[in-house]
């Protein structure tokens, strides 16, 4: 498996190209809203990213920031409070967005499967497992009961689930967390879809059930090829499974770029602040790191950027003005450092952001990213 | 599932006892039969001497005693009314209760089921608002009133129904109308509240997510989940229906065991009161069982854990 970690930067260029005919998923300016009795919230702004084919893209972010909210409204699955207030949701060429919700259920399962966290929730408790692993076949391919319980149990037997042939008739609570997280998995992959949406597939599991479930879906991952994303707050997974990373905070994409990127070189405050709150190097006794404060309210989004509360660099211009997504070399370049004469050393490891190259895909939402170093 | 149905009925007979004694007691504080049976200028002797011959001058223990012998030998006391013997009566007009009954409890189920899911689709919406003042007014009319007037507009007023009696279809039309209103009304609110609950869980965004249409995600998912509250209340209703129905039955002359126990009351007939009670509530005792068995057909998780070899 090629990790982000190993991709160098001068095969980039080829590697970006070729990238590009794979891209599964584009979103553009997703918006959605939801209607509360205080009114109209936004808890998704003008999110946008992109997930290539047989690779992870890590949508990562504290709760309550839109993260799975993004997640319900790419699958078509948001809570009747929600509305879709704009954007595209481009998967294959097809603008999943413009379609009616009945248009979209030909998308659900052969084009797009979405992995829940909570597997118990997710799965319905009154029919066995089979039955449920068996509708897909039986709503988008038409297959008898019998043939699709076949295809059932070929699909637990793929996901590791042991004596398949009698487990097939068993119930949801009858299983362990790993295993009904196996058969959620089992469920989202059966139709081998393009995409899979994973939305904290691991958090409700313990350490070692976690390691075997994202094992299990690099492994599907790369025999169907398919685009993962992974909707995570845990920084670990992210650095571990994903190529790259859009960072999200109170409904907008603040910071996103190959992980290897965006984790050795944080551009934006509130993903530096995320890493610097990792133990790593701490010692016992020591105290742990922490962002001070709270996401804002969505109900009282400040004008100016988002994270302006919390943020340890904030200025006037951060309350007055809302920092745009840019790629992050054209901070460098307001700065008045000619990328082309540092264009030679940018491989040496210098951690001045204001010597590197343009830095494709790499964008963050700040007034003073290219700062973010000196603090 | 025998051992369990066994547990069941073992564990059942306490309170049908419990029943026995209870109404057995309460029938005795209404009175000597004597003086409805014997003609107004009765001497004192022949009221002593009916009173002897049907054992109602022993103490209440004693003649508790005797019915109790009687039950184990499958004697349950003669008609003081009829003369006939008492479990006959109560076995023949308990088939026209149970049809009354059984035949309102599916409408009801069916129409709810319906309305209710209906309202559920879209919580606060048109619809939901609309069911939720019809289920409302439904389940708060009194049945006997709705009975009388019912009698007044389309039996009486309009001629297109009967007043009272069996003969015909259009006999069931105003009894079943009566019996449904209220286990309708009360089933709605029950179903919607299930189902919008069952429609908000993440197995259904799940199913949705394969692709699961709306009337698949209804009938198929929601459904079999918002079922259990429903029938529930549909059991405890239904045993409301049983009883109930001695106001409907009195109203409209239906000859079922409704009727018979008013009668009996009113006359005084202890052997057939206390039949048609003790079979009343047998056939409530064997509603629950009905409807725990159906709980388990429903959801795996209440089955009684069969030990695997």
């Amino acid at each position: 498996m090629k990790t982000a970690a190993q991709t160098v930067l001068p095969e980039k260029s080829r590697v970006e190209k070729s990238r590009v005919q794979d891209v599964v998923l584009s979103v553009r300016d997703l918006a959605v809203d939801i209607r509360t009795y205080r009114g109209t919230v936004r808890a998704v702004n003008g999110v946008g990213f992109e997930a290539r084919a047989g690779e992870t893209l890590a949508l990562l972010g504290e709760s309550g920031c839109g993260k799975s909210m993004t997640a319900k409204a790419l699958a078509g699955i948001m809570d009747p409070v929600c509305d879709l207030a704009g954007g595209e949701i481009i998967l294959n060429g097809t603008d999943l967005a413009a379609l009616t919700p009945k248009e979209r259920l030909k998308f659900a399962g052969p084009e797009l499967g979405i992995v829940f966290q909570d597997a118990l929730a997710a799965l319905n408790p009154v029919y066995t497992v089979g039955t449920q692993l068996a509708e897909a076949f039986r709503i988008h391919e038409g297959l008898s009961a019998k043939d699709a319980k076949m295809q059932a149990i070929d699909l637990m037997k793929r996901v590791g689930i042991p004596e398949p042939e009698s487990r097939v008739n068993s119930y949801p609570h009858q299983f362990s967390g790993g295993m009904r997280q196996r058969i959620l998995i089992a469920m989202a992959v059966a139709l081998n879809p393009r995409l899979l949406i994973a939305d904290e597939p691991t958090t409700a599991l313990d350490v070692t059930v976690q390691a075997q479930i994202m094992q299990l879906l690099r492994k599907l991952r790369e025999e169907g090829q398919m685009a993962v994303v992974l909707i995570t707050h845990d920084l670990a997974v992210v650095a571990e499974e994903a190529d790259s990373v859009a960072v999200m905070y109170a409904g907008n994409v603040v910071e996103s770029g190959p992980v290897s990127q965006v984790f050795s070189d944080p551009r934006h405050p509130y993903t530096k602040g995320l890493l610097e709150s990792v133990p790593v190097h701490l010692e016992r006794g020591a105290h742990l790191k922490s962002i001070a404060g709270s996401p804002p309210d969505l109900h009282d989004i400040p004008t100016g950027c988002v994270y302006q509360s919390r943020c340890p660099l904030v200025q006037e211009i951060c309350r007055a003005e809302r920092p745009r997504l840019l790629p992050v070399n054209e901070h460098a370049a307001d700065a008045r450092t000619s990328v082309d004469d540092d264009a030679g050393s940018a491989l040496s490891a210098n951690n001045d952001s204001d010597a590197r190259p343009p830095l494709p895909g790499r964008v963050a939402a700040c007034h003073f990213s290219k700062e973010l170093n000196n603090v | 599932m025998l051992i369990y149905l066994r547990k069941r009925i073992i564990s059942s007979a306490l309170p049908l006892v419990v029943v026995i004694v209870g109404v057995f007691a309460l029938a005795r504080m209404t009175g000597n039969p004597a003086s409805l049976y014997l003609p107004l200028n009765a001497t004192q002797q022949m009221r002593d001497d009916f009173t002897a011959r049907n054992g109602l001058d022993k103490p209440l223990l004693v003649q508790m005693a005797d019915y109790f012998g009687g039950v184990l030998r499958l004697d349950f006391g003669q008609s003081l009314r009829t003369g006939q013997d008492a479990a006959d009566m109560a076995l023949r007009a308990f088939p026209a209760t149970l049809q009354l009954a059984a035949t309102t409890m599916v409408l009801a189920v069916l129409l709810a089921l319906m309305v209710g899911c209906w309202a559920a689709l879209k919580p606060n919406g048109v619809a939901d608002r609309i069911s939720s003042f019809v289920s409302m007014a439904a389940a708060s009319i009194p049945d006997f009133w709705l009975a009388i007037v019912g009698i007044w507009v389309f039996a009486i007023t309009l001629g297109w129904l009967p007043t009272s009696g069996v003969s015909g279809a259009g006999a069931w039309v105003l009894p079943i109308a009566t019996l449904l209103l209220r286990p309708f009304g009360v089933l709605v609110q029950i179903v919607r509240g299930s189902m919008v609950s069952a429609l908000s869980e993440p197995y259904i965004k799940l199913a949705r997510s394969r692709g699961a249409g709306e009337l698949r995600v209804v009938t198929h998912h929601a459904l079999r989940n918002a079922a259990a509250p429903a029938l529930t209340v549909a059991g405890d209703l239904t045993v409301g229906l049983v009883n109930g129905a001695v106001v409907v039955e009195t109203i409209f002359g239906w000859p079922g065991i409704g009727k018979l126990m008013i009668d009996s009351i009113l006359q005084r007939d202890f052997a057939v009161l206390h039949s048609a009670v003790l079979l009343t509530a047998v056939a409530i005792f064997a509603l629950n069982i009905l409807i725990d068995m159906g709980y388990a057909l429903l959801d795996a998780r209440v089955r009684p854990v069969t030990v695997k070899a």
